[in-house]
Formats: C-alpha cells, sequence, structure tokens
C-alpha cells in the first residue's frame, strides 16, 4: 500500500529532548531539521545528534525525514556524507529552484552510495519549492529525478520572494499551491503543504487544512504535535464515503468473479477514476482507524 | 586525534547534557559528571563519554559534563560535537548502518 503522507512534524536538530519524543505521536512522518531551525554555530553538533538518533532510536513505522542545509556548500555535503549512510531517511532538499538543484544533489547522494557500499537509488529525496522562481519550475523539478517521492511548499520564504505576506485566506499562496500540487500529480509523486506557525489559531489552522484538502494535497508539514488530530480528523473519510467505497470495491470483486469486463454500481458505470478514488478512501481509513478488518474483508 | 582547546556542545535543557572537552596533556581521561540520575545512570554516562572518546583515538582530554537526562545517543552525540571542536578537526568519520 501507498505510505500516506498526512502529517510530518518539523523536529529541530538540536534538540534532543524533541528528539526522543517525536516517535511517540501519531504523525505519519517525522522531519529532523538541520536547516532554518539551527543556528550557524550549532550546525555541527545538530548533524551530530540527529545521524546518532537515526542511527540507534525506534520511530516505528514512521518516515523519517532529514532536512540538510544547501548541498552545493560544504556543511549541506557534510549533512548528506552523515545522513546517507545512515539509509533509514528522506533527504529534504530545501530552497529547490530548479531540477539542477535536485540533480546535484542526487549526484552526491549517489556517489556517497557508491562510496559505503549502499544500493544506489536507495535514498529517497523530497525537494522544497520557496521561492518564486522555484514555483515556476515546479513541473521540471517534479520530474527530475526517480529519487523524488514528493514536493513541498515552504510558504514563509515564498512569500517573502512575492513581496506579500500570508494571510488568513491564504490567497497569495492560491497559485504556487496549485502549481506546486499539478507538478506532483502530473508527475506521479505527492504534495506536501506548508506549515501553519500560529499553533494557537486552531480555527485558522483547520480552515487551511480543509483548504489544502480540498486542493488536493497529500499532507501538510507541522510544527507542534497539537496539530495532527485535526489534519488526520479532516483527511479522515466519511462513513459515507467509506460506504461507497466499499461499494465500488464490491462491485469490481462481482464483475471480476462474472468475468464481465464492464462494471456498474446502482446503474452508473465504475470506470478507473472511481476505483482509484475508492481506493484512497479506504486507505485513509485504514490509517485512520475507522475501517474495521472484518468489514474491509466482506467487501 | 589531540585535543587543543577546550570546546563545548549541548545545553542546560532537559534531556540534554553540556559536554566540555578540554586538553588534559599527559593525563589521560578524567571526567567530571554531574547528573540528575547520577545514581542510576551515571556509571553508564561515564562509559559512554570514555568509550566515544576512545573511538575518536582521544587518550588525553578533561571532560566535565553537566546531564539532564540524555539518552545514550545524545551522550555521544554531544561528546563527538565536542571532541571535534576541542580538536579543530572537520574530518568526522560517520559509520554505515547495517
Amino acid at each position: 500500500m501507498k505510505r500516506l503522507r498526512r502529517t510530518m512534524l518539523f523536529v529541530p536538530g538540536n534538540n534532543p529532548g524533541m528528539i526522543k519524543d517525536a516517535g511517540i505521536y501519531a504523525q505519519d512522518a517525522i522531519m529532523f531539521d538541520l536547516e532554518d531551525s539551527v543556528s550557524l554555530a550549532e550546525k555541527d553538533a545538530a548533524r551530530f545528534l540527529v545521524y546518532q538518533a537515526l542511527m540507534t532510536m525506534d520511530y516505528g513505522d514512521k518516515e523519517l525525514v532529514v532536512r540538510i542545509n544547501d548541498p552545493s556548500a560544504k556543511g549541506g555535503r557534510e549533512d548528506l556524507e552523515a545522513i546517507v549512510r545512515t539509509r533509514r531517511a528522506v533527504i529534504r532538499l530545501p530552497k529547490t529552484e530548479t531540477a539542477e538543484d535536485v540533480l546535484l544533489c542526487e549526484k552526491e547522494i549517489a556517489r556517497i552510495e557508491g562510496e559505503c557500499g549502499i544500493e544506489e537509488g536507495s535514498t529517497p529525496m523530497m525537494a522544497a519549492i520557496e521561492s518564486a522562481a522555484g514555483v515556476l519550475n515546479a513541473r521540471e523539478i517534479a520530474f527530475s529525478s526517480k529519487r523524488l517521492i514528493g514536493i513541498a511548499l515552504g510558504a514563509e520564504d515564498y512569500v517573502t520572494d512575492l513581496k506579500t505576506n500570508r494571510s488568513p485566506g491564504g490567497i497569495e499562496l492560491l497559485f504556487g499551491r496549485s502549481m506546486i500540487l499539478l507538478a506532483a500529480r502530473a508527475a506521479g509523486i505527492d504534495a506536501i503543504d506548508t506549515v501553519y506557525s500560529d499553533v494557537n489559531n486552531e480555527e485558522g489552522f483547520r480552515a487551511e487544512v480543509e483548504l489544502i484538502h480540498q486542493l488536493g494535497f497529500d499532507g501538510k508539514s507541522i510544527i507542534n504535535p497539537r496539530q495532527i488530530k485535526t489534519v488526520h480528523e479532516i483527511y479522515t473519510p466519511s462513513e459515507k464515503e467509506i460506504a461507497k467505497a466499499q461499494a465500488v470495491m464490491e462491485a469490481i470483486e462481482e464483475a471480476r468473479r462474472k468475468g464481465s469486463g464492464v462494471i456498474s454500481l446502482n446503474g452508473k458505470m465504475v470506470d478507473r477514476p472511481i476505483v482509484l478514488r475508492a481506493q484512497r478512501v479506504l486507505a485513509l481509513a485504514r490509517a485512520a482507524g475507522v475501517l474495521r478488518e472484518e468489514a474491509e474483508n466482506d467487501a | 586525534m589531540k585535543v587543543v582547546k577546550a570546546a563545548v556542545s549541548g545545553t542546560m535543557e532537559s534531556s540534554d547534557i553540556m559536554v566540555t572537552v578540554a586538553p588534559n596533556e599527559g593525563g589521560g581521561l578524567a571526567i567530571d559528571l554531574n547528573s540528575t540520575v547520577e545514581k542510576q545512570f551515571g556509571a553508564a554516562i561515564r562509559a559512554a563519554i570514555a568509550e566515544t572518546l576512545e573511538q575518536l583515538g582521544i587518550r588525553d582530554a578533561r571532560v566535565t559534563a553537566v546531564d539532564k537526562g540524555a539518552l545514550d545517543c545524545v551522550i555521544r552525540a554531544r561528546v563527538k560535537a565536542s571532541a571535534f571542536r576541542a580538536c579543530e578537526r572537520e574530518d568526522y568519520v560517520w559509520e554505515v548502518r547495517t
């Protein structure tokens, strides 16, 4: 089954308390940050800390991601030297502006994999797009490497680049979000939305998650464990949606039994997009724990 | 590696350990530990510090550590960061996880 990426929790790379606790919450992914949340003087210490945690800590089946520093500079290259060797984390490239940025990072990763006998191509990547140039190049970025599992919007830098700021409705992000989403979908990878920094504004956070859910994003970056529940709630299908999805899967099974090529449900044709939507609904329901196994087996 | 100056990493926050590595020319390894979990884990923390320095080939060093309940991996990370800073070296060795 495809991995769900509804919630990706940001964890500052030089904070042992948060690194220790990051595994106890219900988020789908943990993103250890070596970039913006770490001061220049502490880059080495954070790198040792995240490396050592990845070498020893048990985070269950959560996806682990590390945001590295600019890999065209010394610090970012050292981040790659350390993190690729843990064979455990997705490399998140910050401030991606062009396909070449991804390729440069990929080349470094491939070199390290080759040097230490790690299977070439086994280290996945994500690219964060945080500028106007990056958004305009989103398609090329999304298609640039087979290692990419997704692209993400980094809105704080992006709105600064646009010479605006973030508003409650997020109108200033609409084009960037749409562009990133379309690029990700065209390339068959995931689209992850930006963080919502005002942790105390639950109403505003909920409205934003509802918006990005409706736009089609796979999930959202979050900065506080308190935000997990809201995202998962919004990404949990309703009973009606689940029942419909199960009926679709049942109709397919029925058609298969009869050897029929045409599948119909309540007089309507069931075609591929409907099946794909039904599968996604069931995957989300399963992840949210609202789909009982027996119900699934009956379907 | 040879310790050439005093260097520190880590903080006094919960779950962290602040480790200072300083020169101790010809004096071997001296570890001064102050830990909130001294009774339960003092010996294990000292062993982790000594083992990490030994792996880096550091024989002479004066280590001062103030521990606030750090995990083993945090202790090792902080000792390494302080040691490389204290030796003014950046030729880190990253092992491959098997």
